[in-house]
């Protein structure tokens, strides 16, 4: 007896409603990007410059009086936040504080730090020095991260789009950027909505899911494509959804395997690595949903050519096909 | 497609048995890292970290026979974020050494002018924005002749970019001539100045003697350094931060801080906090230089406090023993970093070349300027850009929550995959065993650097392994529903799944590569274990599974198969 996530044989129509998850994608799209807007995302410090120090105590946390003991060192805008982790003991109590980039500095003087560790040793003698960890970036270097980043974004988009536009029609490749453009602005939108801190990190974990959501995009496509050279005479929407039918069931198993090994990661993986995780797993959810609704509902939007007889170089399926694997 | 050489089926289980060979010592972390390091003691003598340097011998040879010496010993390399230690961005101030190559160039263009007063008349230096030199001269007709001299002093530049260029050019207007470095130079002078601040801050960071440290030149003009197991980033700041530029000068007066200082003077203030407030007018060009020092140690001067020694070089004693000579009686600066240390008056000429510096300092910072002093000075100064600092146990905390996240990743994983798809979820399942392992084969051999990020990767790559092997499974159960032979169904599962498996894994590794080349630090380290994860797996996917597909098949040749 096999696990089956899918049934066998499954005809579903996946255009049936193809206007309204279009609709429901678009305004998720622009739910996202007016929160990106208008709120921002909450960015770390390595695209906003200042510093971070992580503090760690047995002793529970005191938000209120660590402020409380920080206010007189003047240090600008401070965040104070409790960590909360299921892997930590009873008696370990974390918490991130965050100070923003100071004046005609470019990373922060030890002083700070010294200034810092002396107000809270006065709030809770039982708290751990030195600080399990101060990270610092200049407002110089965290402008070009930012910059950087977006180009590393931006790039891996174009080269995953010319790459497709090679290997199948620019239709496809129009529907696999489509998707992926979904994917990049609703997880940017999950972040700014939610204010989880937006860091490097992240940025790989954005560019994991172009690459995640692109694989999942060409197994589909590469279904259609040869579908389409099976069943001359059917409607391309008819293709369409045999391929997202037969591929379905791999769909799931890959995402399923992805999802139990990040939901590992996410709860038991430690605190320093949950916004990068969490990234992943809403990518994936994401760019699962969009391989089918977005990718492909675009790929019909635009229609693709029916007469694959002429021999090209996709002629037999893949030029990769006599290889011997 | 259902039978393979024995050639290929040599090679495949060799490259499989290479991987895990290479991983081997990962296995073994901290008896293979003990065993490495006493090697790398007996062998050179050099210890690489504190601890190694107290054993007895007994003890390294115990630790250097604890691995064997046939197995490979690379191991991966745990990245601050797992190790702790602290890192640091510097951007250093390449211009600071312009104005410094200026006063050299003034000497050679003195010489050459005054060889013709005559048709130039009497010369003058005047002050000149940093990174030029402006000579008035008195005489407005010898321009022409002037600017042929100065440019008579010009080299060529010796770099690979700056071909045919000189390297100074000079230009003339009413009765100035200005002279400044040449682009081209300045390429070349910037080159050199990062040579030897990497080269000064690498023999700092040997000199406390940590394991490992990284120091990279990053793009034009910034520093990258790591160092695993330092306190905090402050403490290397303080090692690395310094220039220590030591220099002696001929004193001309005390002075106030606000005194404009005589033409070719400057004024600088007295180090010591007993005598703060106190400043003293110097003549700027130095008698001699902390670059002509051979030795400097920590030691104790006749009252007992701490100072430092130092001893010249021939040409640095020459200078120094001639200088003292001449002004015996009057005072001179001892100068670090254009501060004062002291402004002792000379009391007999110092010919041996040797001397000692006493201040107001504690052991700790004798034993640390002694160290500066040894390395030599840094070009030009350093702004430090990033900072970041993480502490041991921090590192293990994520090491510990790390490895419990990838087990039971692993398990979750292989639990469904055998439940979904049985005999073949098995093979899938010990391809993947084997991928994780070739992952860890591969990194330990290119010595690459694990992250936090890198661990994630490694996580996701377990998750998304698996997606060939279910490509190639759900296409064999497809074709095993047109009713085909069981070695037909296989044969055609692994062919028309592998152009989904190339173009999805190429598209997966496209975006891995330029998150290598793009990314820095931690992305760099999740962008090495993505694209390698995305290698192996294709290997295992594709020819470990089919490999022990096939041996199964041989040897049970099933009538029917269940996918």
């Amino acid at each position: 007896m096999r696990l089956k996530l899918v049934p066998e044989n499954t005809s579903w129509d996946f255009f049936s409603r193809a206007k309204m998850w279009l609709g429901i994608s678009v305004f998720l799209i622009l739910v996202g990007f007016a929160s990106f807007m208008i709120q921002g995302l909450n960015y770390g410090i390595d695209f906003q410059g200042g510093t971070t120090i992580r503090t760690e105590s047995s002793t529970p946390v005191d938000v209120a009086a660590y402020r409380a003991a920080l206010e007189p060192a003047e240090l600008g805008d401070i965040s104070i936040t409790e960590v909360f982790d299921p892997t930590f003991p009873e008696d370990k109590h974390v918490a991130m504080i965050r100070i923003q980039a100071q004046e005609g500095a470019e990373s922060v003087e030890g002083a700070t730090v010294q200034t810092v560790e002396d107000a809270l040793r006065a709030v809770d003698p039982n708290m751990i020095f030195p600080f399990p960890s101060v990270e610092s970036v200049g407002p110089k270097v965290s402008g070009e991260l930012i910059q950087t980043a977006a180009i590393a974004v931006v790039l891996a988009i174009v080269a995953v789009l010319f790459y497709i536009w090679l290997r199948f029609e620019w239709q496809f490749a129009l529907g696999a950027v489509a998707a992926l453009v979904h994917d990049v602005v609703l997880t940017l939108g999950v972040f700014s909505e939610l204010q989880i801190k937006f860091d490097l990190a992240i940025i790989a974990a954005l560019l994991t899911i172009v690459g995640y959501s692109l694989n999942d995009t060409v197994v589909v496509f590469d279904r259609v494509r040869e579908n389409l050279r099976k069943y001359k005479k059917k409607d391309l929407k008819d293709v369409l959804n045999i391929s997202i039918n037969e591929t379905l069931s791999r769909t799931f198993m890959t995402s399923v395997t992805t999802l139990l090994a990040l939901f590992a990661l996410f709860i038991l993986g430690g605190d320093v690595i949950r916004g990068f995780v969490f990234a992943m797993i809403w990518g994936v959810i994401v760019g699962t949903y969009s391989s089918i609704f977005v990718a492909s509902a675009i790929l019909l939007w635009l229609g693709v050519k029916r007469d694959w007889s002429k021999p090209d170089l996709n002629q037999t399926g893949n030029q990769f096909g006599n290889v011997d694997a | 497609m259902m039978n393979m050489s024995l050639f290929q089926r040599i090679s495949i289980w060799l490259t499989v048995a290479v991987g895990i060979l290479l991983a081997s010592p990962n296995f073994f972390y901290t008896t293979v890292e003990n065993h490495n390091d006493a090697v790398a003691f007996i062998e050179t003598g050099v210890s690489p970290n504190a601890a190694v340097a107290d054993m007895t011998q007994e003890e390294l040879d115990a630790n250097a026979s604890g691995w064997p010496g046939f197995m490979p010993s690379s191991l991966v390399n745990l990245g601050l974020d797992l190790r702790g230690g602290a890192h640091l961005l510097a951007e250093v101030e390449v211009e600071d050494v312009y104005s410094d190559r200026m006063d050299g160039y003034w000497l050679q263009v003195r010489d050459a002018l005054r060889g013709e007063r005559d048709t130039i008349g009497t010369i003058r230096r005047q002050n000149a924005p940093d990174g030029q030199l402006r000579i008035k001269i008195s005489n407005p007709a010898g321009m022409d002749r002037a600017l042929q001299l100065v440019r008579g002093v010009a080299t060529p530049v010796v770099s690979l970019t700056g071909v045919g260029a000189n390297d100074i050019e000079a230009s003339g207007a009413g009765d100035i001539i200005t002279v400044q470095l040449t682009d081209a130079e300045k390429l070349a002078t910037n080159d050199r100045t990062m040579q030897q601040s990497l080269e000064i801050i690498r023999r700092r960071v040997d000199e406390v003697g940590t394991r490992e440290p990284t120091i990279q030149r990053q793009g034009e003009r910034r520093v990258l350094i790591q160092v695993p197991g330092i306190g905090s980033a402050q403490q290397l700041k303080d090692l690395i931060g310094t220039t220590a530029k030591l220099t002696f000068h001929p004193v001309v007066g005390p002075a106030g801080p606000n005194d404009t200082p005589g033409p070719r003077n400057v004024i600088y203030p007295s180090i010591d906090p007993q005598d703060a407030g106190t400043f003293y007018e110097l003549e700027q060009s130095p008698v001699v230089t902390g670059e002509e020092l051979a030795d400097s140690q920590p030691a104790f001067d006749q009252n007992g406090q701490p100072a430092v020694t130092f001893r010249f070089n021939p040409s640095g004693a020459r200078k120094f023993g001639i200088y003292t000579s001449e002004n015996v009686g009057s005072p001179f600066a001892i100068v670090l970093d254009e501060e004062v240390i002291s402004a002792p008056v000379i009391r007999e000429a110092i010919t041996g070349g040797s001397g000692q510096i006493s201040g107001n300092f504690s052991v700790e910072e004798s034993t640390n300027l002694a160290v500066l002093l040894r390395a030599g000075a840094l070009p030009a100064e350093m702004t430090f850009l990033e900072e970041r600092t993480i502490g041991p146990e921090l590192g293990q905390d994520s090491i510990d929550a790390g490895k419990i996240a990838c087990i039971v990743a692993f398990v979750l994983v292989l639990v469904f995959m055998f439940l979904s798809y049985g005999t073949f979820g098995l093979f899938a399942n010990i391809a993947l065993i084997i991928n994780v392992a070739m992952i860890f084969g591969l990194l330990s051999l290119i010595g690459a650097t694990l992250t936090l990020p890198g661990i994630a990767g490694i996580v996701l790559t377990i998750g998304m392994a698996v997606d060939a092997n279910v490509l190639i499974f759900e296409r064999i159960r497809e074709e095993l529903k047109t009713s085909k032979g069981p070695a037909r169904a296989i044969e055609l599962g692994y062919e028309k799944a592998l152009s989904a498996i190339l173009d999805a894994n190429i598209t997966t590794f496209i975006t891995a590569v330029i998150l290598f080349a793009m990314g820095s630090g931690p992305v760099r380290g999740f962008a090495i274990t993505l694209g390698l994860g995305i290698l192996t797996s294709v290997f295992t996917a594709i020819y470990v599974t089919r490999i022990m597909i096939i041996m199964w098949y041989d040897r049970k040749r099933p009538k029917k198969i269940e996918v």
